[in-house]
């Protein structure tokens, strides 16, 4: 009988142990040479990258401040960026406008239709063509901007002036959409926000979908179940669980749009001028100026640069701490990490 | 009796839950009457972009649905066929320029992408001149690419593994928080801050290396963030049971802890890779451009694909317009080969458990 136990149940050895652990047990405190290397390796590279954050911050307002102190022109609202000159004068209002109005409508753009391409592979589209779009997307999103911003200049700007034109003509009145000079080629902000819009939509989307998917599957049933539409499960248990999700979805978009420089770059023909009409080849990004006056930036220049680097820096540090504090309240959304 | 069942089948047939049926083909009818519409109207209007006809029919379609589902099925039904009308535009709204971005890239890329383009280098090939190559700029990227693997990948494992393993107190949360925050930096700022450090402070030169430690700065984030996503997948009955056979924590974790998570952690590697392979920005600032093959990425300017890819689309010319595309595909490919591969890891390596 013994051996049959044994034989079919392993479980039965547990009984013995106690006896080994009894002469194995001491009361040490186990701490290994091994471990302690180990924490030591794996908490000096948590702190290296503290440290690095540190001497990000740290040496462009160095050498930011070192600009600022000379620029002869108030650096918040000058809209020129001269500094070759003598005495140099350059100002963000041009480039903080740009990036702003820009950000904001692609964003405008992108987070409803995200919502919907997500919404549409979670929910409307058929099981065996929702994985290969989901993957799709996924592949979308690991196109290098490079490649976004030659296709924005070769491609998407030849083929704005038609829609441009129509805008000029039917909605001129609004200010916004009225094209100084008709016809003029469309590299402009607002080109450059559809061109954003069409970038960031993949990123959005794929957060959104990691987050409508943990919607509790009873919350869809439970709506199904007292009758509602597809579209009243959505809006009754979808969305409001997802919010939080949505919303720091959206501002990673907008993060990785603020910061975009070369689809700006390719795309823009930068002006310092400020003005709302959109639709005018004018204005610029930081991301943008910094790239475009690199090359023939003096070491003054590039200090100049990295001022506008860090108001950048610092702005994008605002968006994206906003977005994970928003998350961490809602800890169940560990898809939202991408 | 029978004769009352089915008067009782033919009543909530009647009723309001089963009468709603519009047959299932009336919004297909419905989209392909506001394509006909639209395209009639667009071209009875003279409008001349094909968009704008789209978007008439787009107008159309969710209009005609609503008004149709209306009368026949109420407005709770109207409502639902709306969203879902939107929902479908919206995909197709945004496949279309996605399509096109793809479709553009492959069919100029091809025209002069040849063994004769991935060999040789730009050296005496002036910008107008047809011809040239990109392999100078593919060394580049490799170089580059390697170096910040080699350096972010055991940093930013390490400290995935002080935050899954170790960390508790404030440092972790820190760690983690400024870890989220640093996966948003933009990439310009990333070459701005090796810039000011090792150029302009320390006073290196323009280098393959410098571009790698702006790429390794974007690419640690990443890694952490992956890493972390996998040793938290880990069961815990396994460090348990590791710990219970006496096995010290820094054992568990490397026989154990790693060697379980090793697919995601390569994956995450992997796309991360992929990511950093095509950033332009910190390369533009710290590589300077090299129109011939530096197989030194420590010493001398080198190129790199993407950056290659913005210095021939600046010269603006059709011959370097075509390169430009051609190194585009190039950089495309690459990357989603990358990510192929990492998806296969990720297969190849998946947890045992999830599969049943």
């Amino acid at each position: 009988m013994d051996t049959t136990q044994t034989a079919e149940a392993p479980p039965p050895s547990p009984p013995q142990p106690p006896a080994d652990l009894d002469q194995g047990v001491q009361q040490r405190p186990v701490l290994r040479v091994g471990d302690r290397l180990f924490l030591a390796f794996s908490g000096g590279s948590g702190i290296l990258l503290l440290v690095v954050m540190a001497a990000i911050a740290g040496f462009l307002t160095y050498r930011a401040v070192n600009a600022i102190s000379q620029d002869h022109g108030n650096f918040l609202t000058t809209f020129e960026w001269n500094t070759g000159v003598t005495p140099p004068v350059f100002g963000i209002a041009v480039l903080a406008f740009g990036t702003i109005v820009s950000s904001i409508i692609a964003m405008a753009i992108a987070v409803p239709v995200s919502i919907g391409i997500a919404l549409f592979i979670t929910h409307y589209a058929h099981r065996r063509v929702a994985s290969p779009l989901a993957y799709l997307v996924d592949l979308l999103a690991a196109v290098p901007s490079i490649v976004y911003g030659l296709w924005g200049a070769l491609f998407l700007v030849p083929h704005m002036n038609g829609l441009d034109l129509w805008l000029d003509k039917y909605f001129g009145w609004t200010y916004i959409f009225d094209q100084s000079a008709p016809g003029s080629a469309a590299r402009s902000l607002f080109t450059v926000s559809i061109l954003l819009a069409i970038m960031i939509i993949p990123i959005i989307t794929n957060v959104s979908r990691e987050v409508f998917r943990q919607v509790p599957r009873m919350h869809e049933e439970a709506a199904l179940a007292l009758g509602a539409t597809r579209w009243e499960v959505i809006r009754l248990s979808v969305l409001p669980f997802a919010r939080s999700g949505i919303i720091s979805a959206s501002m990673l978009g907008l993060g990785r749009a603020l910061g975009e420089t070369m689809a700006v770059a390719t795309v823009l023909s930068s002006s310092s001028v400020l003005s709302l009409h959109l639709l005018d080849p004018q204005g610029g990004t930081f991301a943008q100026n910094i790239a475009a006056h690199f090359g023939e930036a003096t070491d003054f220049g590039r200090d100049a640069l990295i001022a506008g680097g860090l108001v950048l820096f610092v702005i994008t540090l605002i968006v994206n701490g906003a977005a994970r504090l928003i998350i961490a309240r809602r800890k169940e959304y560990s898809g939202a990490s991408a | 009796m029978s004769h009352t069942a089915s008067d009782l089948g033919a009543r909530h047939r009647g009723s309001a839950i089963a009468r709603n049926r519009l047959p299932k083909w009336t919004p297909l009818a419905i989209a392909a009457g506001a394509v006909v519409v639209g395209i009639g109207i667009g071209a009875g209007a003279g409008l001349d972009s094909h968009v704008q006809w789209g978007l008439i029919a787009l107008i159309l379609f969710v209009a005609g649905n609503y008004v149709v589902t209306r009368v026949a099925d109420g407005p709770r039904q109207a409502k639902d066929r709306v969203a879902t009308s939107l929902v479908y535009a919206c995909f197709i709204l945004a496949i279309i320029p996605l399509y096109s971005l793809i479709e553009t890239t492959i069919a100029k890329g091809v025209k002069v992408l040849d063994g004769n383009f991935l060999g040789h280098s730009m050296s005496g090939v002036l910008g107008t001149q047809p011809g040239g190559g990109v392999y100078h700029a593919i060394i580049g990227t490799l170089e580059q690419v390697g170096i910040a693997t080699v350096i972010a990948v055991p940093i930013g494992v390490f400290t995935a593994i002080y935050l899954v393993e170790y960390g508790k107190g404030a440092l972790a949360k820190a760690i983690t928080f400024f870890v989220d925050v640093m996966t948003g930096i933009p990439s310009i700022v990333a070459g701005l801050f090796i810039l000011s450090f090792w150029i302009l402070i320390l006073g290196f030169g323009f280098s393959g290396f410098a571009g790698a430690l702006a790429l390794t700065i974007l690419m640690m984030p990443i890694i952490v963030r992956s890493t972390e996503e996998m040793l938290k997948l880990v069961p815990n009955e396994l460090r348990e049971a590791s710990y219970a056979l006496g096995v010290p924590k820094w054992r568990t974790i490397v026989s154990i802890v790693v060697p379980t998570s090793i697919g995601g952690i390569i994956t995450g590697v992997v796309l991360a890779i992929a990511r950093i392979a095509g950033e332009t920005a910190p390369v533009l600032l710290l590589v300077f451009g090299s129109q011939v093959i530096n197989n030194d990425p420590f010493e001398g300017p080198q190129s790199s694909l993407p950056f290659y890819i913005y210095e021939q689309y600046n010269l603006g010319n059709p011959a370097a317009y075509d390169r430009a595309w051609a190194a585009a595909l190039v950089l495309i490919i690459l990357v989603m080969i990358l990510n192929l591969i990492a998806r296969g890891i990720a297969r190849w390596k998946a947890p045992k458990t999830s599969g049943r």
